[in-house]
């Protein structure tokens, strides 16, 4: 299998005036696979978003090396190769909208890749259909809500045709509501699209629908696995200050009281499910 | 909130032959109608004028009332005007009080500097009322393109353009949380004289600066994420194409500066 994304002992840190840098990414080997869903982990300050911006050659790294599909983002010539590889959706979208139309933003990227004006359309339509805004094309992004502004970023992205996604806490200021849409149109992108993913997230239950999680702390990668068998090592993910999700928070709970229920629950169905057993069996 | 109401470069939506014609179009005829503004003198000159901007306003389904409520901000600009032409103008007494004294050429003066204004802001407002923002940036960047040869930054200046106009909402949006947020803890904004009323601003514009220079950051990293690289090898999703209707225009446009010239050789 090829890798879309690799890090190879990737080492990354600040300079400051004071000459004391602050080591945020500490030789880092990761390897993400073509059409893959990976959800990266971690609590603030544990190098997730300075990851993320490892990607697509926002920052370059100060030791190792970061491969996207092949190329070194430290290779200046291969930069906008590089960035029509890897998209990225970043955490507020009032400030990734660039123009004050819907489509005129979503046709920003395209026509700075100098397309032709017909390629230009097919691709904004299709990018809009895409994450189910085609009846917003008109409209003034500042009027729309969180979740339809950030889809509209993504679209804005979607529209480079990049093979890989990369979203940065893309649903950390949205309503409950805002990021079950913008979800749903990531994980669509990835199962019908066929676009890699990775998703920079703090929340569980997010995480939990991807295909891989890998857990970050102090700039190391702490765990790596399907998320079933990453939610089960409650312990870890509490002593890395993060929560596991609810679900598994509640089947933990009750294995301490004694019972015997699954610990590989991630979905509200699969606890409901659990449950149930539990309970016919004990009637 | 009145901050809400402001409406810097306002557009209204339409499908009438004006709002159809090629900004460029839109941008050289203005800039004509204003020559032939400044070159009108005499009576005959300003009815061609007047008779002119009526005829485009019925073509572009413009609202008059929508007009003249942009009008009521320079209402205090064009009564002092009028006045100052009106008693400072020295010619034929027609009435005179003390030192105050109306002439006749004061009268005609008065008419013409007020007419003048009111046509000046009524073409530049019929311009904005039927012209999308970002077709105005990109005639605009079109129009001075020819600079860019003597190395002027015309593509930045369109970009800035139009960034800017993205934001007015977005920022004026935030300085009314920020207003917001500075009332819940006591901050007075509407009482004191101006020197306590300036003062008392401080608390808004800082956190409105810090927020605004974040928001640049963070755009132009999202904004080299798409693929920006200045405006070299740039393409745009509308082409700006000149039709018959568009030259139709211009020629009016020429014609009407002429025959403003002519009317001004004749002494009219």
């Amino acid at each position: 299998m090829s890798a879309m994304l690799e890090t190879q002992n990737l080492t990354f840190s600040y300079t400051t005036e004071e000459g004391a840098a602050p080591i945020v990414l500490d030789g880092l080997d990761l390897q993400i696979e073509a059409g893959s869903f990976v959800a990266v982990l971690g609590h603030n300050g544990s190098g997730k978003s300075t990851l993320a911006k490892h990607m697509n050659a926002i920052l370059l790294p100060t030791g190792g090396a970061v491969y996207v599909d092949g190329m070194d983002t430290a290779d200046e010539a291969r930069l906008l190769d590089i960035r029509r590889t890897v998209g990225m959706v970043f955490q507020n979208p009032d400030n990734q909208i660039v123009a004050n139309v819907v489509e005129e933003d979503v046709a920003f990227a395209p026509e700075n890749m100098g397309l032709p004006p017909e390629e230009i359309r097919e691709r904004v339509d299709l990018a809009l259909k895409l994450v189910g805004m085609t009846a917003f094309a008109q409209h003034a992004p500042h009027l729309l809500s969180g979740g339809q502004k950030q889809r509209v970023a993504i679209a804005g992205v979607i529209a480079i045709r990049p093979r890989c996604l990369v979203l940065d806490e893309a649903t950390a200021m949205l309503d409950p509501v805002g990021r079950r849409d913008v979800m749903a149109t990531i994980k669509d992108l990835n199962q019908r699209v066929g676009v890699t993913v990775v998703l920079i997230t703090h929340h569980m239950d997010e995480a939990a629908q991807a295909g891989r999680v890998v857990v970050m702390s102090e700039g190391k990668i702490a765990a790596d696995g399907p998320p079933r068998q990453i939610f089960q090592q409650v312990d870890l993910l509490r002593s890395l200050g993060l929560a596991v999700p609810e679900p598994v928070a509640l089947m933990w709970e009750l294995r301490r009281a004694g019972l015997d229920v699954p610990l590989d629950v991630l979905s509200d169905e699969e606890c409901v499910q659990a449950l149930e057993k539990l309970l016919t069996r004990g009637g | 909130m009145a901050l809400k109401d402001i409406t810097l470069g306002q557009y209204f939506p339409g499908d009438s032959p004006v709002h159809r014609l090629d900004p460029r179009t839109k941008l050289l005829i203005t800039i004509l109608y204003i020559v032939a503004l400044f070159l009108a003198k005499g009576p005959a000159a300003y009815l061609v004028l007047i008779a002119v901007l009526g005829a485009y306003i019925a073509v572009s389904r413009v609202r008059l009332k929508a007009l003249f409520k942009g009008l009521r901000p320079i209402l205090i600009l064009i009564i002092f005007t009028a006045l100052l032409n009106l008693f400072y103008t020295s010619g034929q007494v027609l009435w005179q009080w003390g030192f105050l004294k109306i002439t006749v050429e004061g009268l005609w003066s008065a008419l013409f500097m007020v007419l003048r204004i009111v046509l000046l802001i009524c073409c530049t407002f019929l311009l904005t009322y039927t012209t999308s923002p970002i077709m105005l940036t990109d005639g605009l960047e079109n129009l001075l393109g020819p600079l860019k040869k003597l190395k002027l930054p015309i593509h930045e200046l369109a970009m800035m353009m139009s960034i800017a106009l993205r934001f007015i909402p977005t920022l004026i949006e935030e300085t009314d949380k920020i207003m917001s947020a500075q009332r819940a803890r006591g901050a007075d904004f509407d009482t004191g004289n101006l020197v306590q009323r300036a003062k008392a601003l401080i608390p808004i514009l800082i956190p409105l600066f810090i927020s605004a220079f974040r928001r640049a950051d963070e755009l132009a990293v999202s904004m080299e994420c798409r693929c920006y690289h200045g405006g070299e090898g740039r393409t745009h999703l509308r082409q700006l194409r000149y039709r018959a209707a568009d030259w139709m225009f211009l020629c009016m446009g020429l014609v009407l500066c002429v025959g403003v010239w002519l009317l001004r050789r004749l002494a009219l």
